[in-house]
């Protein structure tokens, strides 16, 4: 039975817990609902609870477990010899899993019998034959071993997937079963329910710290594995970047690193201007009906898709600054430039300045602005010589945040940056970024092994300690600066 | 203390209503300061109207397409040759059989109509159909076998170069240096068009086809695309609402001030600033190789979707439940409510305008997300719709933002137009569910 079917059945068994234990506490009074200790939906959503909750984590315990067995159990059956060169284990066993799969659909299509599926022979059937038929393409061809793998794979499946319905299904009745012969008037079901409940808010606030967590264990092993390749110093400190699939790659960071310093320093010098004067404009000199038009049209920049900006680099500023600058100019022909991509990664941070820039020009206390313009300095002095001061740390935290974002910005990069990895000055030559070498390293066929694909898990730690420190350093700075006014 | 008024040069000479030079330094340097902050701003409104004026200039053919109108004689003897129409045997013919008869027909409509261009051969006429055509009308033929030895007036797709040519892509000039496509045949385009047998018409194949390969921009669609993207979003509904909401209501209502639970609002507030790759490198390594989840799923993606989007949806959820009045909880823990249903009857349903308004903002930024689906294998070429669901959630599928980086990386030209047309379509989307967004807060927003 499909895990969809067994969830669907425990939900219709706990609707069915909520109507007949609601109806067991209300019979138990005599249908006079003032002599119960809660009201009456307490009863039914108890005995729900005790369906679902204990049969669910069942669920998800046995799916790893039968996971974990069958990947053990299967595993044993290949040998060496099957791995065949440039293959490794994991990519065997998803051979496995396919074709494991591909038998299942052609039983389930009625093209085969479970019988005539074990009874299939990798050295006389054209295995590939067959499934094509059903619909399943296989790639190579299938090694006796292979076949038995998956034969007892889809075996082990099939009957595993039984006992979990079994096993699910009956601690769905047990709870059932239990709270229902505990459900009467006087059971406290209020205090159970909202216990349930509390514990249930809890589990889904941990969620965000178990996502940092699989962040950074997850990142942090694979590291692991690519230092135990590549040695750390080549790594933080060579300056040369060229992976080679075959072996012998040079994959020192600094190149990237640079690119990315390169591209987010343009951009901040577009944005942070910009966004600062526009959030002084904005809050200091334009009418209400300018800024009822101005602002919105400045956060839509912050709304509009990463990948958007992606194509109006690649389409319109990248030809646009290679044709009108580059070239007449002689530094460069490339149309994808760290020009390109930071001048357009500057107008997608000017919304992160000038709106949080906004908020804290805003919370300088009006008496500061009215004692220095009541001295007789202009609006323009009093903002520069005591709104910004009083602003200061605020805004640097402002340009902090928009810095890590640049950082870790990526689709602008991939498509108008380019992807060579250059210790160059010229702004209008093609150069790369981390975010940029982590796609690349991890799309397409990749072999988890090998210590180019590895480098992207080393880049994404470094990727994340760098804008982690930016963010926690920003954070920190605009908490510290509203607890004075406030 | 004399001395502090003895500086000459500070005082004022001369009349109050001249201003003197310092301060007409003074008001000129805030005329200026006035005009940079002005000019900010405009940079800035500039800057979004040429992105959409570039994006909406170049996308907008892609929703019309040059189409062919011609009759085509289904000629039995190619399609059929047993003349049984037995439908398995109709299998057997490819679409190159089906080319055969396509090309046959159009040849015999510029015969007779007697628009045949010198020194173009049968080839090249042919070459003007779209690769894509014959599968048409091959699957026509198999959904209505009775076709068969008709002549039926059908629409077809015209090459991506004769389309190309219609909409400014292509020129004469260009037709030269261009070995798929010559001068003569563009000639011949131009005729066809005039007689009608040329038209350019909406474009429904772009928003429910799916993608085609490289050689065939002119078929290309966004419909595996718009599923995919729809079934994550699906996904991510389903997980982060509840999730988000609950999350929000411990924090918020139950959670004690402590060491604890510093920590994890700290810890949202950093989620929500983590570069969106790195939860695309979390889902590679732990939904794809730890759990072995297939690639390309929206499964997986609509995981990685969900735990990007939940801290971003934490943060205004628990604005909203902030906003509502201590009073009204007073109230009612008052006629002996206990917390719990203070906060679950009366003070989430209070909420619930903020919440939801948060969640769609929070499932707009994550339709437009591109960079973690890179990552899990969202990239890959898929032609096949997904499944229904459950099932299709497994399936193999595309994203729309995905699919833009995906035309953007093909050698023909055609695409950066279909690339442009998808994200017109992606920021239809957008901006329909951000108008949702403000018009239900306009609505029910409460100020107490």
């Amino acid at each position: 039975m499909s895990v969809f079917w067994t969830i669907l059945i425990v939900l219709a068994l706990a609707a069915l817990g909520y109507i007949l234990g609601r109806q067991k506490a209300l019979n138990s009074v005599g249908g006079d609902s003032r002599r119960m200790h809660s009201l009456p939906r307490y009863y039914g959503w108890n005995v729900a609870i005790f369906t679902m909750v204990p049969a669910f984590l069942v669920l998800i315990a046995w799916m790893f477990a039968q996971a974990e067995y069958v990947e053990r159990h299967v595993t044993s059956m290949i040998e060496p010899a099957d791995i065949g060169e440039g293959s490794n284990l994991s990519l065997v066993m998803a051979d496995v899993r396919r074709l494991a799969s591909g038998l299942e659909t052609a039983i389930s299509t009625g093209a085969m019998t479970a019988d005539q599926v074990m009874a299939l022979d990798a050295s006389k059937d054209d295995i590939r034959g067959m499934l094509g038929k059903v619909g399943v393409a296989f790639g190579s061809d299938v090694t006796p071993h292979i076949l038995a793998a998956a034969q007892n794979y889809r075996e082990i499946v099939s009957a595993a997937s039984v006992y979990r319905a079994i096993a699910v299904l009956a601690v769905a009745l047990i709870g059932f079963a239990y709270a229902y012969a505990q459900t009467n008037g006087s059971f406290w079901a209020r205090n159970r329910v909202e216990q349930v409940t509390l514990g249930l808010l809890i589990l889904c606030s941990m969620i965000a710290i178990a996502t940092t967590v699989g962040i950074i264990l997850s990142m942090v092993f694979e590291t692991g594995h690519f230092f135990g390749q590549y040695s750390w110093t080549e790594f933080f400190f060579g300056t040369t970047w060229s992976p080679n699939f075959h072996g012998n790659s040079q994959l020192g960071m600094l190149p990237l690193l640079w690119g990315t310093l390169y591209v987010s320093a343009i951009a901040l010098a577009v944005a942070v201007p910009i966004g600062l004067f526009a959030a002084i404009y904005m809050s200091e000199y334009a009418s209400p009906r300018f800024r009822s038009i101005a602002k919105p049209a400045i956060e839509v920049l912050a709304g509009i898709p990463t990948i958007v900006y992606g194509l109006f680099a690649l389409i319109t500023v990248g030809p646009l600054l290679r044709d009108w600058l580059a070239q007449p100019l002689g530094l460069g022909n490339s149309g994808s430039s760290v020009m390109t991509a930071g001048l357009v990664m500057g107008v997608m941070i000017i919304p992160f300045v000038s709106s949080l820039s906004d908020d804290i020009i805003n919370a300088v206390p009006q008496s500061l602005r009215d004692g220095s313009l009541g001295l007789g300095a202009t609006p323009s002095e009093t903002i520069r010589q005591v709104v910004l001061p009083a602003a200061l740390p605020g805004i640097v935290g402002a340009v902090l945040l928009a810095a890590s974002r640049a950082i870790g910005e990526t689709m602008i990069v991939v498509l108008g940056a380019g992807a060579a990895a250059k210790l160059s000055l010229n702004p209008f030559e093609a150069m790369t970024t981390i975010t940029v070498k982590i796609v690349s390293q991890l799309t397409g066929d990749t072999d988890f092994a090998a210590p180019e694909t590895l480098v992207a898990f080393a880049l994404g730690l470094t990727l994340f300690v760098i804008t982690l420190g930016l963010n926690i350093l920003a954070l920190y700075i605009v908490r510290k600066y509203r607890e004075q006014y406030e | 203390m004399t001395d502090a008024t003895a500086n000459a040069s500070a005082r004022r000479t001369g009349s109050l209503l001249v201003p003197d030079a310092r301060t007409r330094r003074r008001n000129a340097a805030e005329a200026r300061f006035k005009i940079y902050g002005l000019a900010a701003t405009l940079v800035g409104m500039v800057a979004l109207v040429m992105l959409l004026i570039s994006i909406f200039s170049s996308g907008t053919g892609a929703f019309f397409q040059t189409f062919l109108h011609i009759p085509v004689t289904l000629d039995a003897a190619v399609l059929d040759k047993s003349g049984n129409r037995d439908p398995a045997e109709m299998q057997k013919v490819t679409t190159i059989g089906y080319a055969k008869v396509l090309n046959a027909s159009l040849q015999k409509v510029l015969d007779d109509k007697g628009m045949a261009v010198a020194g173009l051969t049968d080839k090249d006429v042919a070459d003007m159909i779209s690769k894509e055509a014959p599968a048409q009308i091959r699957n026509m033929v198999l959904a209505n076998p009775a076709l068969i030895g008709q002549t039926v007036d059908m629409t077809i797709l015209a090459n991506g170069r004769i389309d190309g040519y219609f909409k400014g892509r292509v020129s004469m000039e260009s037709a030269q240096l261009d070995k798929n496509v010559s001068p003569r045949q563009l000639e011949l385009a131009d005729k066809m068009r005039a007689a009608g047998m040329l038209t350019t018409d909406f474009n429904w194949g772009f928003l429910t086809s799916g993608d085609s390969s490289d050689q065939r921009p002119e078929s290309a669609g966004l419909g595996v695309a718009i599923i995919g993207s729809l079934y994550m979003m699906i996904v991510v509904l389903v997980l982060s609402l509840p999730i988000g909401v609950a999350a929000s209501i411990y924090l918020e209502e139950f959670a004690p001030k402590n060491r604890w639970t510093d920590l994890i609002e700290v810890n949202i507030a950093n989620l929500a600033a983590v570069p969106s790759i790195v939860f695309g490198i979390l889902g590679l390594a732990v939904f794809i190789n730890f759990a072995g989840l297939p690639q390309s799923a929206p499964i997986v993606g609509g995981l990685v979707l969900t735990l990007m989007t939940l801290p971003r949806i934490i943060i205004p959820a628990r604005a909203a439940l902030k906003a509502v009045p201590p009073s009204i909880r007073d109230a009612a823990l008052g006629v002996g409510a206990s917390k719990m249903q203070s906060v679950f009857d009366h003070v989430l349903p209070l909420a619930a305008p903020g919440i939801l308004t948060g969640m769609i903002i929070g499932l707009a930024q994550a339709l437009g997300e591109t960079a973690p689906l890179l990552l899990i294998g969202m990239v890959a070429f898929v032609r096949e719709f997904p499944g229904a669901p459950p099932q299709g959630f497994f399936d193999p599928a595309s994203a729309l933002p995905v699919q833009v980086y995906n035309w953007t990386q093909r050698s023909d030209p055609a695409f950066v137009e279909r690339a442009s047309g998808a994200v017109i379509v992606l920021l239809v989307f957008l901006l329909i569910m951000n108008a949702v967004a403000i018009i239900l807060r306009r609505r029910f927003e409460r100020r107490w």
